[in-house]
């Protein structure tokens, strides 16, 4: 079903850019679909091209394992819309005319703003690229059977033709059709998740039996541990930085890792799942990894409101977030921690971590509101960069330019903040739905929404894994054709002056749409693993560095001088992925150890939209012009 | 202007009460996200309070910004529009002069 589903999808997108693709013979035709889309339309084409894969399976995933966290890229990202409606949608449309860096270099013909918004533009779409492409690879990687390399080099191979047959008009269709799908059912998921309601015995709908994890009582004798139960020995112990000390318990000739736990009743001993590198075969929850056995989805209520064993049965939206906001509510969710054991093994050991409700239902999970100075300065680092970043991303500036004049850019804006915004709404619902309904994938987060979905059976399950496919589809589209645009139109056409007719010029674009498709793919590859919403995070660190200030200061400040945009691009894009590059989650990503990562914050944006704001004002002080003038 | 744009851009009379209403609509905003930020990093507790049918000032004000997002976008086209056309008229019979 989930592969008739799938194809059909994938076919019906590419008839439908074969049958645009006589409308993308022109330049005009190629970049900005001859600029004569509807701005209903264009709207949810907006939609459809931010609601990336990062938002659907990214901050789902997210908020599945560490709550309302995860929110706030939703309240982030639908933040930065304000900006790019009452700043730059108006302005913007009217100065440019196929790319980001035609807008900024209106005024100037400058080869220093050229040359670095090309440049700028490629490494923001490259940034937003990598999430894509991992999110393609995780989404086809269960649906279709095949592996994640596989998965990225079909979707990059099915979104090249896409880009290459009709540029922006076929990219402008497939979003709109995403957009469309994906607010509609999921909200129909949404509404199953309320309606199925909060059970502490979640069982996906009756297809799988709740698994009851145990807890053995033990004793500490100095730095050893004993379980108190019979036929339980300790083979191995584990002493984890930070205070966590996993136990390696044999029953039976079957071994297991335990984690070790203080509770009111004394010492514990809580089961775990782990993944146990034995030479070449790998070994899940103490037996050879199988079709059968795999890691189980997890995610459940311990306690509702106090009591265990309740099934609320249907509710309404504000009683199911109300259940889980209970501060007598307890949520089971699960860490992940990684060591070599005493035999040298490699394992990966998924421990569960009880939070009670009141305290996943507001921040402070992942981001430590309540910690450090550095850890609240990285909070306000994130926020900022995606309260900015949106404004700044090439593939959702360039969508101003398809629809025929600036009222329309102003109410096509409008309508993807309406269908953003409520998408970004049903985030948290269905990110708690799979929180609750044990419907995580302990190994990655990224797939809880489509998990969730197939916790209501198959056909649901196949029209979401498609929509979400949809998704990684429209979005890496308009990057695609960005980036192109970048290469062929700023950097051959106007930077490198080659002279090119039409035609040419089209082709040029298609030519640089298959290398950075081919780039995608390696980095979809390289990136496997990683929270797709975490790395879109930095993306909008990067864009709102090297080009929210730019766009500003050109249509605010009249001083603003051609080399003082040139240079702030350059110092924005600079400082904001040599940070990125240095930052303790990166550390954790090399396999070294996040607490000698030489940059303390994981978000830049705090340092480097700043000082991008600062190079631009002096060294356009120290440039002053002529007699060109600011917008 | 050294390159043109996609479509010929026409003049705006409307475009500097446009962008003194965007800019005021933006600041608006601005604030009111500040002060969930601040919020959180100043009296992170305060989140957790029970405000409006068992949800808590996370939640609440989280779909407040999302929602006032929304209701501002749609003042701003409202007032936008009412001045683009109110200018065109001006402009199509200058014998009309603006009132108030």
């Amino acid at each position: 079903m989930a592969i008739f589903v799938f194809v059909l999808f994938v076919v019906f997108v590419i008839g439908l850019s074969l049958y645009l693709g006589n409308k993308a013979k022109t330049s005009s035709g190629y970049y900005t679909a001859g600029g004569n889309i509807h701005w209903g339309v264009n709207g949810v084409a907006f939609a459809g091209d931010y609601l990336s894969a990062a938002s659907f399976l990214g901050i789902c995933g997210m908020i599945a394992t560490v709550g309302y966290d995860g929110f706030l890229y939703s309240i982030g990202y639908l933040a930065g819309w304000i900006v790019a409606l009452f700043v730059v949608a108006e302005p913007l449309k009217r100065l440019g005319k196929y790319t980001f860096t035609d807008a900024l270099d209106a005024n100037y013909n400058s080869r220093g703003i050229k040359l670095a918004a090309a440049i700028s533009t490629l490494v923001v779409s490259i940034c937003y690229l990598i999430p894509q492409m991992v999110g393609a690879g995780v989404l086809v990687e269960p649906l279709l059977g095949i592996p994640h390399a596989w998965g990225v080099l079909m979707v990059g191979a099915i979104v090249i033709t896409i880009v290459a047959t009709a540029g922006m008009a076929s990219t402008t269709y497939v979003q709109f059709l995403k957009g469309f799908l994906l607010i509609i059912f999921s909200s129909v998921l949404v509404g199953a998740v309320v309606v199925r309601g909060l059970n502490t015995q979640p069982d996906q709908g009756g297809k799988v039996e709740f698994y009851h994890y145990t807890s053995l009582p033990a004793a500490r004798n100095g730095d050893q541990i004993s379980v108190t139960a019979a036929d339980w020995d300790v083979v191995d112990k584990v002493d984890i930085k930070g205070g966590l000390e996993f136990v390696n318990l044999s029953q039976g000739g079957t071994e297991t890792w335990w984690f070790v736990s203080e509770s009111d009743n004394g010492l514990v001993l809580k089961e775990t799942q782990s993944v146990v590198t034995k030479g070449e075969v790998k070994w899940i929850n103490g037996a050879p990894a199988s079709v059968d056995n795999q890691l189980r989805q997890v995610g459940n209520l311990e306690k509702i409101a106090g009591k265990t064993n309740v099934n609320t049965g249907k509710l309404n939206v504000f009683s199911f977030l109300a259940g889980i906001t209970d501060k007598e509510t307890v949520v089971r969710t699960w860490k992940t921690v990684n060591f070599v054991d005493n035999s040298g093994d490699k394992a990966t050991v998924y421990y569960p971590y009880d939070v009670t409700g009141d305290r996943i239902m507001r921040p402070g999970l992942k981001f430590k509101v309540e910690g450090s100075f550095l850890e609240r300065l990285d909070f306000l680092s994130l926020m900022l960069a995606l309260f900015m970043g949106t404004a700044a991303l090439p593939h959702i500036l360039i969508r101003y330019y398809t629809v025929p004049n600036p009222a329309s850019a102003r109410k096509s804006t409008i309508v993807a903040i309406a269908a953003i915004g409520f998408f970004y709404i049903l985030t948290l619902f269905m990110g708690l739905g799979a929180m609750v309904n044990g419907t995580i994938n302990p190994a990655d987060s990224n797939m809880a929404a489509p998990l969730l979905a197939r916790s209501y059976g198959q056909l649901l399950f196949a029209i979401i894994s498609a929509i979400a496919f949809a998704t990684v589809l429209g979005t890496v589209s308009g990057l695609i054709v960005a980036a192109s645009g970048a290469v062929a139109h700023d950097l051959f056409d106007r930077f490198f002056k080659i002279k090119m007719d039409d035609r040419q010029k089209v082709r040029a674009g298609k030519i640089s749409a298959f290398v950075i498709g081919g780039i995608a793919i390696l980095l979809g590859i390289l990136f496997k693993g990683m929270n797709v919403s975490f790395l879109v995070g930095l993306a909008f660190a990067v864009a709102a560095s090297a080009n929210l200030p730019a766009i500003v200061m050109l249509l605010f400040w009249k001083k603003t001088t051609a080399k003082g945009i040139a240079a702030s691009i350059v110092v924005g894009v600079v400082v904001s992925l040599g940070l990125i590059a240095f930052s303790p989650e990166l550390y954790t990503l090399y396999g070294l150890n996040p607490l000698d990562a030489p940059i303390p914050l994981n978000n830049p944006g705090i340092i480097s939209i700043p000082l991008s704001f600062i190079t631009l004002v002096i060294v356009s002080l120290l440039t002053p012009k002529k007699d060109n003038s600011a917008v | 202007m050294l390159h043109e744009p996609a479509s010929p851009a026409e003049k705006d009379p409307a475009g500097p009460y446009k962008m003194l209403l965007g800019i005021r609509m933006f600041i608006f905003y601005a604030l009111f996200y500040a002060g969930f930020v601040l919020i959180n990093l100043i009296f992170p507790d305060w989140m957790g309070i029970i405000v409006f049918m068992g949800l808590n000032l996370a939640v609440v004000y989280g779909f407040l910004l999302i929602i006032v997002a929304l209701i501002e976008a749609l003042i701003y086209n409202y007032m936008c529009h009412k001045k683009e056309v109110e200018l065109a008229h001006t402009e199509s019979d200058p014998s009309k002069t603006k009132k108030g």
